[in-house]
C-alpha cells in the first residue's frame, strides 16, 4: 500500500487536522487515509463530530483559518498538494475537485440569477464570451433535468424549491467537468422523493461523464445504495472501509455493528412491548381548513381522532400541510374552519393569541423539529424546562427543582447538565430539553414535530426508545409528524398520509407500508432508501 | 448566570480583545476620576479666587487656573460627573423606552407598528441637534430637560434597531415554545425577545453614551445647556476659546481632551461589551 498507483485520483495518507478552540487544539482528524480510483463513487459515513466533512475540507484544502493540517499528505494524481499554493489550488478547485454542500439554498447568491452563477463558474475557469457562456450555462441546466431551463436561467434561488437550488449546485459543479466531485450531505432537509431523484441524477451524471464521486453522509442506507465504497468514520478516525454490501450485511467494527443496528428499516421496531390500551377519543379534528396570506391553500379539509394512549403518524413532504396541522392542534396558530376538540372541550374556538391562558395549554404540548432552534439561546436547560412550569404548573421554589429534576431524569438528561445553555449541549442533550420540557406539565396529548430529524441515527435511535416507553408509561397521546416513513412505522400504529393538504391515505401502518393504495404512498415508500437492498 | 462566571467570561472577552481592554480600562479611570475625582482635590470647582486667576500648569495646579482663579483640573472632574450622568441618564431612558416600543412592534407587526414606524422616520428627518436645541429651549435649560432632549432624539435608533432584530426572531422556534408553554406576548417580548436583542444592542448603547456626552457638551457650549457657574466641558470649552489666542491653552485643552476621551473609550468598548453579554460567546 504504498506509492501512488497511476490509477488513483486522490490518495489521503495519514492525515492529520486540528481545530484551534478557546480550550486548546482539538484533534478532528487522527490519521485519515484513503484513495479514489478514476469514476469511483466512495462513501463516507458517520455521526456529527466523526470528521467527515473536515476530511473532504481538508482535501479540498478548504478548511477554515481555526483548523490547520498538522501531518500527513494530500497526493491528486500524484501531486502532493498539502503544502501547495493557494494559486495552484484555485486551479485545482472548481476544474477538477468540485464541491456540493448541504443546504443548496445557502451556498448560492441570493441575489444574481442561477444562470449567471452558473456562468461565472464557467468562465472563472474558461475562457468564454457572455454568450457562449449563457448557452453553456442553459446547457448545464438542461443536464441536470431543470422543468424550462430557459426560464429558469433567469431566476433568483428564492423563486426555486430545494431540490431545484440542488439541482443548480450540482449544474455549477459539473459545469467544468471536473473529475472528482464532492458532495456533502447533498440531499439533508429534502424530501425523500427529491432525494431520491436527486441522487438518480448525481450518481447518472458521474456515470456518464467517468467523473468519480465522495458522497458524505449520515444516512447509511443512502450510502450503501449509491456508493461502491464505503467508508466508516468514528472521531476522526476510518474504522472500516468495505463494499456496501459486505460492510451492512457483516459489519467488522463495533461502531459500524452500532450504527447498522441504529439505522432505522422497513422492518425495525422499538424494543419493548408496543401493546396499549386504547381510550376514549381524545383528540378530534374535523373539517379543518387554513389558507395562508399569500393563498396557498395549506390544509384542506382534513378531519382525524387521536384515542388517549394513541401514537398517530402524519406523513408527508414538504408543503403537504404536516407542520401546519401540528401548529393548528397547537393552538399556535388559528384555523380557517373547523373543528378541534380535546377532551370534549372546542379548543379550536379559543383564539390562539389567548390559548395561552386557557385551562388546555397545559394538556397539549409540543416537541419542535430543531431542538437548537427551540431553545432559547439566554435560558439555561434548567429554565427551559422549569418555564412551562412555572407559567402553567404554578409550582414554586423547591417543588419547582425538585419537579424539573424529576422530570429531566425521566428524559434522560442528568441533574449536572441542567445548569448548561443550549450552546454548550450536544444535538441529542437538546432533544431531550425538548422533550422534557413539554412533558413536564403533565400533558395528554403531545405533538411531536420530527423530534429527531436533526439528530444522529444512534441518538435518533434512543430517543425514539424514550419516546415509546414514556408513551406507555404516562399514557401519553402522540400526534407524529414525520417525513421519515421508517421512524414513523416504528412509533404509530396508525398513519395519515397527506399531499397537498389533503389526506390521501390513511390506515395500520404496517398494511399501509406493505401495500399502499394510491401512487403517491407508493412513491414515498419506495423513495426510502433501504439499508437491505431487495434480492 | 453566576456573577463569578459573568466576570471570568468578561475578563476571557478582554483578553482576547486588546482595544476593547484598554477601552474599558481607560472607561475605569475616567469614571472613577469623576465619581471620586472631586473628593480628593482640595479646589472647590465653583470658588473663584480671581488672585491666581489664568496660571498655567503647575504643581499646585495640575491643570492650571482659569479667568477666575478656579482650578481647572477640579472643575474637569467635577464636570465629567454631570456629563457622564446625563449621558447615562438619557441612554438608559431611550434604551428602555426604545426598546419596549421597538420590541412591540417587531413582535406585533400590523397597523401600530407602520404608524410607529412612520413617527420615527418623521423624528430621524430631523437634523437631531437642531431639534435637541429646539426642546430644551422650549423646555428651559435645566438638567433633566438636557436629559430628555437627548433621550428623545436617541429614541428612533432604539425603536428601529429593537424592532429590526425582535422581528428576525420572532419566528424562531423557541418563541413558539414560550407561546406553548403558556407565556403570553408581553412575558414573551420582555423575558424571551429582548433579553437575546441585549448583546446586540450594548454595541449601540455604548455607541450612544459617547455621543450623548458630546450632545450634551455640545447643548452647553452654545448656551442651551447647563449655565456657568456650574463646572460642565462644554461650557469649559466655550469659555476658554476666548483665551486660545493669547495663549491659556489650558483652559481648553484639559476638558477638550477629557471629553475626547470619553467619547473614544465609549467607542471603542462597544463590541467587546458586546461579546460579554452574550452566553452563547462563552463554552
Amino acid at each position: 500500500m504504498s506509492g501512488p498507483s497511476a490509477n488513483e485520483l486522490l490518495r489521503v495518507e495519514d492525515l492529520h487536522v486540528s481545530f484551534a478552540t478557546r480550550h486548546g487544539l482539538v484533534r478532528a482528524l487522527r490519521g485519515v487515509d484513503l484513495t479514489i480510483a478514476p469514476g469511483e463513487t466512495l462513501g463516507i459515513v458517520g455521526e456529527s463530530g466523526s470528521g467527515k466533512s473536515v476530511t473532504a475540507l481538508a482535501a479540498l484544502r478548504l478548511l477554515d483559518r481555526a483548523g490547520r493540517i498538522t501531518g500527513g499528505r494530500i497526493l491528486w494524481r500524484g501531486e502532493d498538494i498539502a503544502g501547495a499554493s493557494q494559486r495552484r489550488l484555485r486551479g485545482l478547485r472548481g476544474a477538477e475537485i468540485a464541491m456540493i454542500f448541504q443546504n443548496p439554498r445557502a451556498a448560492l447568491n441570493p441575489i444574481r440569477p442561477v444562470g449567471l452563477q452558473i456562468a461565472d463558474a464557467l468562465r472563472s475557469h474558461r475562457k468564454l464570451s457572455p454568450a457562449e457562456a449563457r448557452a453553456a450555462a442553459l446547457e448545464a441546466l438542461r443536464q441536470v433535468r431543470i422543468r424550462e431551463p430557459e426560464r429558469r436561467l433567469l431566476s433568483y434561488p428564492h423563486e426555486l424549491s430545494g431540490g431545484m437550488c440542488q439541482r443548480v449546485m450540482i449544474a455549477m459543479a459539473m459545469a467544468c467537468e471536473p473529475a472528482l466531485l464532492i458532495a456533502d450531505e447533498p440531499t439533508t432537509g429534502l424530501d425523500v422523493t427529491t432525494q431520491k431523484a436527486v441522487m438518480d441524477l448525481l450518481a447518472q451524471l458521474t456515470r456518464a461523464h467517468g467523473m468519480a464521486q465522495i458522497l458524505i453522509t449520515h444516512d447509511l442506507a443512502l450510502a450503501a445504495q449509491y456508493c461502491q465504497r464505503v467508508m466508516v468514520m468514528e472521531q476522526g478516525k476510518v474504522v472500516e472501509t468495505a463494499p456496501p454490501a459486505k460492510l451492512f450485511s457483516a459489519p467488522g467494527h463495533p461502531y459500524t455493528r452500532r450504527l447498522v443496528a441504529a439505522s432505522p428499516t422497513a422492518t425495525s421496531t422499538l424494543p419493548g412491548s408496543r401493546a396499549t390500551i386504547l381510550g376514549p377519543p381524545l383528540l378530534e379534528v374535523s373539517k379543518l381548513s387554513k389558507r395562508f396570506a399569500d393563498g396557498t391553500l395549506a390544509v384542506d379539509d382534513v378531519s382525524f381522532s387521536i384515542a388517549a394512549g394513541e401514537s398517530l403518524g402524519l406523513v408527508g413532504e414538504s408543503g403537504s400541510g404536516k407542520t401546519t396541522i401540528s401548529r393548528l392542534v397547537c393552538r399556535l396558530m388559528d384555523a380557517d374552519a373547523g373543528d378541534i376538540r380535546l377532551d370534549g372541550a372546542a379548543i379550536g374556538a379559543i383564539p390562539a393569541r389567548e390559548f395561552h391562558r386557557a385551562p388546555q395549554r397545559r394538556l397539549v404540548q409540543i416537541v419542535f423539529q430543531d431542538a437548537g432552534d427551540s431553545l432559547n439561546p439566554r435560558f439555561t436547560a434548567f429554565d427551559a424546562i422549569a418555564d412551562p412550569l412555572r407559567r402553567l404548573g404554578g409550582a414554586r421554589g423547591t417543588r419547582l427543582a425538585e419537579e424539573v429534576e424529576a422530570c429531566a431524569a425521566r428524559a434522560g438528561l442528568g441533574a449536572d447538565l441542567l445548569s448548561r445553555y443550549p450552546h454548550q449541549l450536544s444535538g441529542g442533550q437538546k432533544a431531550r430539553v425538548g422533550i422534557a420540557r413539554a412533558l413536564v406539565v403533565r400533558p395528554k396529548l403531545l405533538v411531536l414535530d420530527e423530534p429527531t430529524a436533526a439528530l444522529d441515527v444512534s441518538v435518533q435511535a434512543v430517543i425514539l426508545e424514550l419516546l415509546d416507553r414514556l408513551r406507555a408509561e404516562e399514557g401519553l397521546a402522540y400526534l407524529f409528524v414525520s417525513h421519515d416513513l421508517n421512524v414513523v412505522r416504528m412509533l404509530c400504529a396508525r398513519l395519515i398520509v397527506l399531499q397537498t393538504g389533503r389526506i390521501v391515505e390513511q390506515g395500520d401502518s404496517q398494511a399501509l407500508f406493505r401495500a399502499p393504495q394510491t401512487p403517491y404512498t407508493a412513491e414515498l415508500v419506495a423513495s426510502i432508501p433501504q439499508l437491505v437492498t431487495a434480492g | 448566570m453566576s456573577a463569578a462566571a459573568a466576570a471570568g467570561h468578561a475578563l476571557h472577552v478582554l483578553r482576547g480583545n486588546r482595544v476593547s481592554a484598554l477601552a474599558a480600562i481607560l472607561g475605569l479611570v475616567l469614571v472613577l476620576a469623576a465619581v471620586i475625582g472631586p473628593l480628593l482635590t482640595r479646589y472647590d470647582p465653583v470658588t473663584s479666587d480671581v488672585a491666581h486667576a489664568l496660571q498655567p500648569p503647575s504643581a499646585a495646579h495640575w491643570a492650571g487656573t482659569d479667568q477666575l482663579g478656579r482650578d481647572v483640573l477640579a472643575r474637569v472632574v467635577a464636570a465629567g460627573r454631570l456629563d457622564y450622568a446625563i449621558a447615562a441618564a438619557a441612554v438608559f431612558l431611550s434604551f428602555i423606552v426604545g426598546a419596549v416600543i421597538g420590541g412591540a412592534c417587531g413582535f406585533r407587526g400590523g397597523a401600530v407598528d407602520r404608524w410607529v414606524g412612520r413617527v420615527v422616520d418623521v423624528l430621524m428627518a430631523f437634523p437631531l441637534f437642531v431639534l435637541a436645541m429646539a426642546m430644551v429651549a422650549a423646555l428651559g435649560n435645566r438638567v433633566e430637560n438636557i436629559v430628555y432632549a437627548t433621550a428623545i432624539i436617541n429614541l428612533p435608533f432604539y425603536i428601529r434597531f429593537a424592532r429590526a432584530e425582535v422581528a428576525v426572531r420572532r419566528q424562531a422556534g423557541w418563541v413558539e415554545a414560550a407561546s406553548a408553554s403558556g407565556n403570553g406576548p408581553g412575558r414573551i417580548v420582555l423575558r424571551f425577545l429582548l433579553p437575546n436583542v441585549l448583546p446586540a444592542m450594548a454595541v449601540q448603547i455604548s455607541l450612544n453614551l459617547g455621543w450623548a456626552i458630546l450632545n450634551a457638551a455640545g447643548l452647553s457650549f452654545i448656551g442651551l445647556g447647563v449655565r456657568p457657574p456650574t463646572p460642565e466641558w462644554g461650557i469649559m470649552v466655550a469659555e476658554g476659546a476666548r483665551f486660545i489666542t493669547v495663549g491659556h491653552w489650558w483652559l481648553v485643552a484639559f476638558p477638550g481632551l477629557a471629553l475626547m476621551l470619553s467619547v473614544l473609550c465609549f467607542n471603542l468598548l462597544g463590541d467587546g461589551l458586546r461579546d460579554m453579554l452574550d452566553p452563547r460567546m462563552r463554552t
